[in-house]
């Protein structure tokens, strides 16, 4: 497979992940603060995103399990999660801890859980793709720093 | 360590380069995020992923950092509350940041004192341009000494590179700036003052003579019963009418009730020494005014504090311990402007702009004052018998303060016998020590000498954090003009180096004000001149006026207040000598040295 395929093929992955929504304007951000001094700096700020929220979000079902009535509490949570979702511009994760939040404010358990459950498939849906296109990343890159000397 | 040094040395080279900035976010993506986004824009960064720490690092070392960008939802402890925190205890500008814009969390964060509010994602053009919030703190000190509303728009007209120039020099000549949009930020910020654009309005020039006449009016009749009408009549000035003087009482009055809020915060320490020895004083941001004045033999030693005034008057003479000094600090828009007009007024025909203001209040006059009643300051000549008033205006208060320089303007007569004696003063952090020796008539001498803080001898060379004079100079002012020259030289000179931006960060991390010790010096009889006039007056500083006779008279200053103070009060201490003891007397050296 020739790498100019692949480095295509990433490129259609990414606008993809833009066109649907997944991601907004925040990941070009982080794209252009990559740089020599860190380059895997997307992937790095990625990777802690998801090992982060991960964690935010088992602090929401907790939240929503034990003490469900406490809506300020679980606010408070998704407030959190909602923050992390832009620093990497999960656009579609971030609208979702929206609503979640409006339900809160509605003190509507139903929504807060049917929202949830949404989050969590968002988040884990944003993980495999973003996981697959820095998997795709990866094989390109070396092709581009070996290939950069030369040219 | 070295590089430590390094990186604090650059980043006063290039004032946002370098810039130290405490990111505190709970969220680890966004610290990341942040860090990075902070060290392309040349700051140097620290992040914390907690509050609580956040806050005892700052605890720890408040002058780390220049500023801080919190996330206003934390865990452990509310953005909200940390900004508090760190606006209390530091004094440090505080960017919060949420995702959140309502209106109400943007507003809770400016009530709680945030300078900006970003919401995130936060913009890496948006974190390029915080310096901006340090530079305006900083400005806004400095103006806050003098009693300045600060023109925002200036800090984002100024360049940074020549940021701690402005600040240093052109601190109190923010309107002069404003007026001048035009200036080109490379040009140097001294020609300010030339600036022809702010000329002084004519109106009642309530010359030393007249004020003179006005406080014996006012004394004659006793404050409590004094009316426009009254004064006029005892005054019995051709040509002043019933407003001028009404509208001049007003003035005064609001001056006395000033002068008296001040003193009520007044310690009286009966040593001036004790004063020297503690180091906190500057970092009360206090005003430090160390006076020992010697009156027929007998010296009274006046320190002054900004909010607390020391004073210690011993006199020979049953008076002495009435004595009351205030030193005022006049800076205001007029003043400003005065300032800027003052080389050219100089040159054309010696516009008299003055400034000195010295003026001890003398309680002498007033018998039945009691410390507790308003302090009357009177514009008296020392060579009077009665004190040479010497006014400290307190940051806010100016315009008082500003008519009163206007009254103050005016050389008292020599027709009384001043034997004021200032030997010299200390300031506990000496920054700067003027020393003015007047000899005979017209010359004197001063010497400037920068003073190491600490250090109490005025003659030693140190390095002041004021940086305003890093090296000593001395000045003989042998017609009083070429002391002012080399004042301005040296003022110019160590304006250029390291030290001021030396100050400039001390000022902005909140640190202890420089302080400014004035000291001058009578050596002669000054007596046997009566004819002679010699005027020392660092305004703001310090005034100290020779008029005639001898009166000598040292002030001390500490206080946050920059060197631009120091300068600009000099300035017109310069001018008041142009006025009135060198009247239409050309001054060359000035606008090449001081202003250029």
């Amino acid at each position: 497979m020739e790498y100019s395929n692949l480095r295509r093929q990433a490129a259609y992955m990414k606008k993809s992940l833009f066109d649907q929504g997944y991601l907004d304007e925040q990941f070009y951000q982080l794209e252009e603060l990559q740089d020599d001094v860190s380059p895997n700096f997307v992937e790095e700020v990625v990777t802690l995103f998801f090992r982060d929220s991960a964690r935010l979000i088992s602090n929401i079902e907790q939240a929503l399990d034990k003490c469900p009535q406490e809506f300020s509490k679980l606010n408070a949570f998704v407030h959190q999660l909602k923050g992390s979702t832009s620093s990497i511009g999960a656009s579609r994760l971030k609208n979702e801890c929206t609503r979640f939040r409006d339900y809160c404010d509605e003190e509507n358990l139903e929504g807060c859980l049917k929202s949830f459950q949404k989050l969590k498939r968002e988040h884990a849906v944003l993980r495999q793709k973003l996981e697959s296109y820095f998997q795709l990343l990866r094989q390109v890159g070396p092709v581009e720093k070996a290939t950069r000397p030369s040219m | 360590m070295v590089m430590e040094n390094l990186a604090a040395s650059s980043r006063t080279e290039a004032f946002p380069v370098g810039l130290r900035v405490l990111v505190v976010d709970d969220d680890p993506t966004w610290l990341k995020i942040l860090e990075k986004m902070l060290r392309k824009c040349s700051y140097e960064v620290t992040t914390c992923g907690l509050a609580r720490v956040a806050l005892e690092m700052l605890r720890e070392r408040k002058d780390r950092f220049d500023i801080v960008i919190s996330d206003v939802n934390m865990p452990d402890m509310d953005g909200f509350k940390l900004l508090e925190h760190v606006g209390l205890e530091m004094d440090l500008p505080v960017i919060m940041m949420s995702i959140d814009g309502e209106t109400s969390r943007v507003m809770k964060g400016v009530q709680h004192g945030a300078c900006d509010y970003l919401l995130k994602p936060v913009r890496m053009k948006e974190l390029k341009n915080i310096w901006q919030h340090v530079y305006r703190k900083k400005m806004h000190e400095v103006k806050e000494i003098e009693g300045h509303d600060i023109n925002e728009d200036l800090q984002i007209r100024n360049g940074p590179e020549d940021f701690e120039d402005r600040l240093v020099l052109n601190g109190t000549d923010m309107n002069s700036v404003r007026k001048r949009k035009d200036v080109d930020s490379k040009e140097h910020p001294d020609q300010e003052f030339c600036d022809p654009a702010t000329v002084k309005k004519a109106r009642v020039v309530w010359s030393v003579d007249l004020h003179q006449k006005f406080v014996n009016a006012v004394n004659q009749i006793g404050i409590d019963k004094v009316g426009p009408k009254k004064i006029l009549d005892l005054m019995n000035v051709p040509g002043l009418t019933r407003e001028n003087v009404a509208s001049h009482l007003q003035k005064y009055r609001l001056y006395l009730s000033r002068l008296q809020k001040q003193n009520e915060g007044r310690t009286f320490s009966g040593n001036m020494q004790s004063d020297f020895s503690s180091q906190d004083v500057s970092e009360n941001f206090d005003l430090h005014n160390s006076t020992q004045t010697q009156q027929n033999g007998a010296s009274s030693k006046y320190i002054y504090t900004n909010q607390k005034i020391s004073e210690q008057g011993i006199a020979p003479d049953a008076c002495a311990d009435d004595f009351k000094g205030v030193v005022s600090l006049q800076v205001t828009d007029r003043k400003q402007a005065l300032l800027s007009d003052v080389p050219d007024s100089q040159k054309v025909s010696g516009v008299s702009q003055l400034g000195v203001l010295l003026s001890f209040k003398d309680m002498m006059p007033i018998v039945d004052m009691k410390p507790l009643k308003p302090s009357i300051s009177r514009h008296q000549p020392w060579n009077a018998g009665i004190p040479v008033v010497q006014s400290m205006q307190c940051p806010k208060h100016n315009h008082e303060h500003c008519s009163l320089f206007e009254d103050c303007s005016c050389l008292p007569k020599p027709d009384k016998e001043p034997q004021g004696f200032v030997d010299h003063f200390h300031t506990p952090t000496s920054l700067i020590s003027i020393t003015c020796n007047s000899e005979d008539d017209m010359s004197g001498l001063s010497e400037f000498n920068p003073v190491q803080t600490n250090q109490k001898s005025s003659h030693s060379k140190a390095i002041s954090p004021m940086s305003f004079m890093t090296n000593p100079v001395s000045v003989q002012v042998d017609s009083g003009l070429s002391s002012t020259q080399d004042f301005g030289a040296t003022c110019e000179e160590d304006g250029e180096t390291n030290k001021k931006e030396y100050y400039y960060d001390q000022t902005c991390s909140g640190r202890i004000p420089p302080p400014l010790e004035l000291s001058l010096k009578n050596e002669t009889d000054l007596a046997s001149l009566p004819e002679e006039l010699q005027l020392c007056s660092l305004q703001g500083i310090g005034c100290f006026e020779n008029l005639g006779l001898n009166s000598m008279e040292i002030f001390q200053y500490n206080d946050s207040t920059s060197a631009i103070e120091v300068y600009s009060n000099w300035n017109d201490g310069l001018e008041f000598n142009c006025d009135y003891l060198y009247d239409s007397v050309d001054y060359p050296m000035i606008d090449e040295c001081l202003f250029a």
